[in-house]
This record gives structure tokens, sequence and C-alpha cells, in this order.
């Protein structure tokens, strides 16, 4: 009997870890496809592979449209991460240390941005300037793009601050430092991941915008992800491919050089604790 | 006289969580949200009410024309009743395929198991344009199946996949897979173990104990995983875009063409309303009974 329930017990596992590693091939399947097609000889964006070549990363090189669009992308995307992430910490500190008027509003209205569809965002922000009588400009794009990236840098900042105690920043205060000077010396230290984190996810969240950039970019003006629709119009290129490569060895790249300063930071200061304790 | 030095330098007449400095660090939050968000939605709420005279032309005449059509003519009753139905099943079939990798994650001994986390993050860092085409490297005529299919000599002429609800659906999950699994996972981990030992020690069977402690404390994941990918899948723009044919279109290229397409903003605004009401009504139903601490939970991973 318990031998039974046992072998049911044995099977859901196995059925679980199934489940787990096809779910693991489905998320990344299609994104390796790609990866391997870049560099494919052919000149067709498909399978099968006909030969091993780099041309297509220099075709990438030589392709203006590409090379701009990359660039304004990076710096709306530099713009965006350091503006979301000064004015998500500010807000954050506020929401989580003081009580004021409105508290409970302002948190649920800073989480929005990320659940309403970006097709609405678009819409509406495009209609508000339409009757104002204001053309699409890139800091209104860029503004747009802070809006988006608010919300996740907020609810990091704020999920690390709630375990940063306040009893730190009182005890500096009452030894005369400064607002400013403890906010520097006491709490900014003590945010840094959350401050590394913020930033790097804003500068992902713009650099990889779509739906609401279509919207919001002027005239003439493509962003890296408005450009790659925009070549996808025609047909499948295996340069799209290795731009898609490109920007995945980017984007994956950089939180994760991120995230490995972040483990040798902590991991030194609290060396450097230890042996100041010793 | 240390006391007031301290009083002196720190306050200066405000008290030290003074409500106004409070307000001095969300000005630029709420001013940004008021300018972008807030007063978009009302002046597309007006704009709704606008008359129509030309592509890009339209009257401040009020007039219920808008609504008129949109509650009158089919043709949008479709677009929305399809749109549902392609969030729900998207919703469903993620909270379903979803819940065996959560599981995994959280009940698993193996030691590198931020690894398994880390690659659930990592497709968020992938741009999302690029992770929907590379479906076309797969569905397509010379993706992947196609190619293997008619090497094995099982047909004679690529099978039609792309460009089908079927593969918009698809390319759906793959986008919110990892919200999913993410928000039961968080649940999980808010499960007190000692209630699994408790179970066990009374004699349940391991499934037992699944089906009467951790399923049931799982709920909520499951609940906020489900509101977030029908939210999100019901207002896409991209994925039927780049996976689907014209008639496969949702209600967001429905709203992109009406005001990109046609210039017809005031029509655009009431579609953009009608989403909003919808989506926004779904939510509110979700947060009626669940709360909002889930889904923040779920967002800040």
């Amino acid at each position: 009997m318990s031998g039974a329930r046992d072998r049911e017990g044995r099977w859901a596992w196995a059925l679980t870890r199934l489940v787990t590693v096809l779910v693991y091939v489905f998320m990344f399947a299609p994104i390796l496809a790609t990866v391997v097609l870049s560099f494919n000889k052919s000149m067709f964006g498909g399978f099968p592979m006909t030969g091993f070549s780099f041309q297509w990363y220099g075709k990438l090189l030589e392709n203006a449209a590409v090379v701009q669009a990359f660039k304004t992308s990076l710096w709306i995307a530099v713009v965006t991460a350091a503006v979301t992430t000064l004015v998500g910490i500010v807000t954050a500190l506020a929401l989580v240390r003081f009580d004021f008027r409105g508290k409970g509003l302002l948190g649920t209205l800073v989480i929005l941005p990320a659940l309403v569809p970006e097709t609405i965002l678009g819409v509406g922000l495009l209609i508000l300037i339409k009757s104002i009588d204001q053309p699409r400009s890139l800091p209104i794009l860029v503004l747009g793009h802070i809006l988006l990236a608010l919300p996740y840098v907020v609810l990091i900042a704020q999920a690390r601050m709630v375990g940063v105690k306040r009893i730190y920043e009182e005890a500096a205060m009452s030894l005369g430092a400064s607002r400013l000077s403890t906010f520097r010396e006491i709490t900014l230290p003590l945010l840094i991941p959350a401050v590394v984190a913020g930033a790097l996810l804003a500068f992902t969240i713009s650099f990889d915008n779509t739906s609401a950039s279509l919207f919001w970019r002027p005239a003439g003006v493509e962003t890296m992800p408005t450009q790659i629709l925009s070549m996808l119009k025609t047909s499948i290129s295996p340069e799209v491919n290795a731009l898609g490569t490109v920007m995945i060895v980017m984007t994956v790249g950089i939180p994760l050089i991120g995230g490995i300063l972040i483990q040798i930071f902590t991991r030194r200061t609290r060396r450097y604790k230890t042996r100041e304790t010793a | 006289m240390a006391a007031r030095t301290y009083e002196a330098r720190v306050t200066r007449g405000w008290k030290l969580y003074d409500p106004r400095l409070a307000w001095l660090l969300v000005a630029p939050a709420a001013l940004l949200l008021l300018c972008f968000l807030i007063l978009p939605i009302l002046v597309m709420g007006i704009y709704t009410f606008f008359t129509f005279v030309t592509a890009g032309v339209e009257d401040a005449t009020l007039t219920w024309a808008n609504w008129h059509e949109f509650l009158t003519d089919s043709y949008y009753h479709g677009f929305l009743l399809k749109t549902l139905r392609v969030g729900m099943v998207t919703a469903a079939i993620c909270g379903v395929i979803g819940y065996f990798p959560a599981y995994f994650i959280w009940a698993t001994g193996f030691r590198h198991k931020w690894l398994l986390l880390l690659l659930l993050i990592v497709p968020f860092w992938i741009s999302f344009t690029i992770r929907t085409f590379s479906w076309i490297h797969i569905l397509g005529e010379q993706g992947l199946i196609n190619v293997w299919l008619m090497n094995l000599g099982l047909t004679n002429a690529p099978v039609q996949m792309l460009y089908t609800e079927g593969a918009v659906i698809m390319g759906l999950i793959h986008f919110l897979l990892p919200y999913m699994i993410l928000n039961i996972y968080v649940s999980l981990e808010g499960i007190d173990r000692t209630l699994i030992s408790a179970a066990r020690s009374m004699g349940c069977t391991n499934a037992q104990a699944f089906r009467e402690v951790t399923l049931p404390l799982s709920l909520p994941g499951l609940a906020a995983g489900l509101m977030l990918c029908f939210v999100l899948a019901a207002g896409s723009y991209v994925t039927p875009q780049l996976l689907g044919s014209g008639r496969d279109a949702l209600f967001g290229n429905l709203i992109y063409d009406t005001i990109m397409g046609q210039l017809n903003w005031p029509m655009g605004a009431t579609l953009s309303i009608v989403l909003f009401v919808v989506l926004g009504s779904v939510a509110a139903i979700y947060t009626r009974y669940m709360g909002m601490s889930q889904i923040v939970k779920g967002l800040s991973g």
C-alpha cells in the first residue's frame, strides 16, 4: 500500500523533473538557434547550416542604419538608467522611511506603469502631446522610458531599504552628520546592490523597449528594437541573426558582470570587516 | 548643549521624518506619474468623445459616435473576445507548465539552485523582439522542425506552423513563463517547511502533503502569475505582429493600426480606454480578493 503510494510520489517527481528540463529547453532553444544561425555561411536566415562564417558581423558594422540605431538606443538607455535610479532611490527612501499623506496612493501608482499595457501608455502620451500641439521628441521618449523603468527600480530599492535599519542613519545624525552626508555615508553604501541592480534593469528595460517606442519615437528616429522590427518586415536575414546575437551578448553580459562585481565587492568588504573585528 | 546642536544641525525646524521632506523626495516621481501616466489617460478619456473628421484631423465637438461605433460594430467585439480568449489560454497554459519548474527549484536538493533561478531571469535581459523572432527559426519553413521533418521524409512540403494563432500563443508563453515560474516560486519559498514535515509525520504521503498543504499555500503565487500573464498577454503588440498572420492580430495591434495607420485618433483613444477598463477590472477584481502584495513580490523577484 505504502509502496504503491511511494511509487506515485516517485512518478510525480520524475514528471516534475522532465517538465522542468523541457521548460528550460523551450526557453533557450530558439535563442540558441538564433546565435548558431548568425554564423551560418548561407545568405538565407534559416536552417540548414551550410558553413561557418563571420561575414554577417562584418556586414553589420557597415550598415549605417544599424550603427545609428545602436548609438541612439545606447544613449537613451544610459540617460534612462541614471535618472531612473536617482528618482527611484529617493522615492523608495520616502516610501519606506516617511509617513505622509498620499503614501499608499503613490505606492500603488508607481507600480502601474509595469501593469498597464504599453500600447495604452503609448497612445495616451501621444494623444496628450498632440492635444497640446507638441511634436514627438527625444526628451519625451526618454521620459517615457523612465516612466516604464521606474516601478522596477522603486520595488528593488524598497525591498533593500526595508533591510537597512534606520538606527544607523539616526545614529549618524545624532553624532552630528547632516542629512545629506548621512545619506552619502550610511544609506547609499548600504543600498549599493539595489542601486546597481536597479540601474542595470532600467538600462535593459530602456534598451529593449519596443511597443511604446514605436509610438513615442520622433519621425525618422530608430531605436535598436524598432530597427530590428523594420529589418524583419522583409524576411529574416542572417544579418538580423548577427545583430540579435550582439544584443544578447551585450544585454546578458552587462548584468552578469555587474552581478559578479557586486559579489566581489561585498565579499571584500565582509573580509575587511572581519579583519577589523579580529 | 550637545542636544541643541544636534537639533539645530539636523532639523532646522524640520522634524526628523518630516512629511514635507517626504513630499520633496517623491516630487520627481509624482510629477512624472502625473504628466506621463494620469494626464495621458484622462486626456485619452476626453478624446474618445471627439469627432473624427479625416485621417489625422479631429474636431473638439463632443459626440458619442466613437462609443456607438465600438458598441455596435461586431468587428471590434470579435477582436476583444479573441484577445481575451488568447490571454486566458496563455495564462492557463503558463500556470500548468510553470508550476512544475517552480516546484522543482523549490524542492530540489541540487546544490546549484541559484543557477536555475538565474536562468529564469536571463530571458528578461534578452530583448523581447529577439526572443520573439527567434521562434521563426524553430517554426518557420526553414525552421528546425520543418528541416528535420523533411530530412526524415515525414513530409514533402513544410508544415505551416508560423503565422498561426498557435504560434502567437507559443510566443506569448515563451515571454510570460518566467513571470509565472518566479511568482509561484516566491510563494512556495514563503511556505513554512515544518508544516510539510508535520503533515508527513502524521501519516500523509508526499502526494497527500502536496495536495493538502503545499498546493493550497502556493495558490496566491499562482493567482498573481495568472493575473500578470493574462494582462500582459492581452496587452501584447509585438508577438502577434511577428508570429501571427493578419487574422491573428490582437487588440493591441488593432489600436496601433487605428492610430498609426488610419490616423483615427478618437477611435484609437476609445479602443485604448476599452482595453484599459477591461484589463483594469480584471486586475481590480484580483486585488480586491488577493491584495497587491503578491504582485509586488513577484515583480521585484
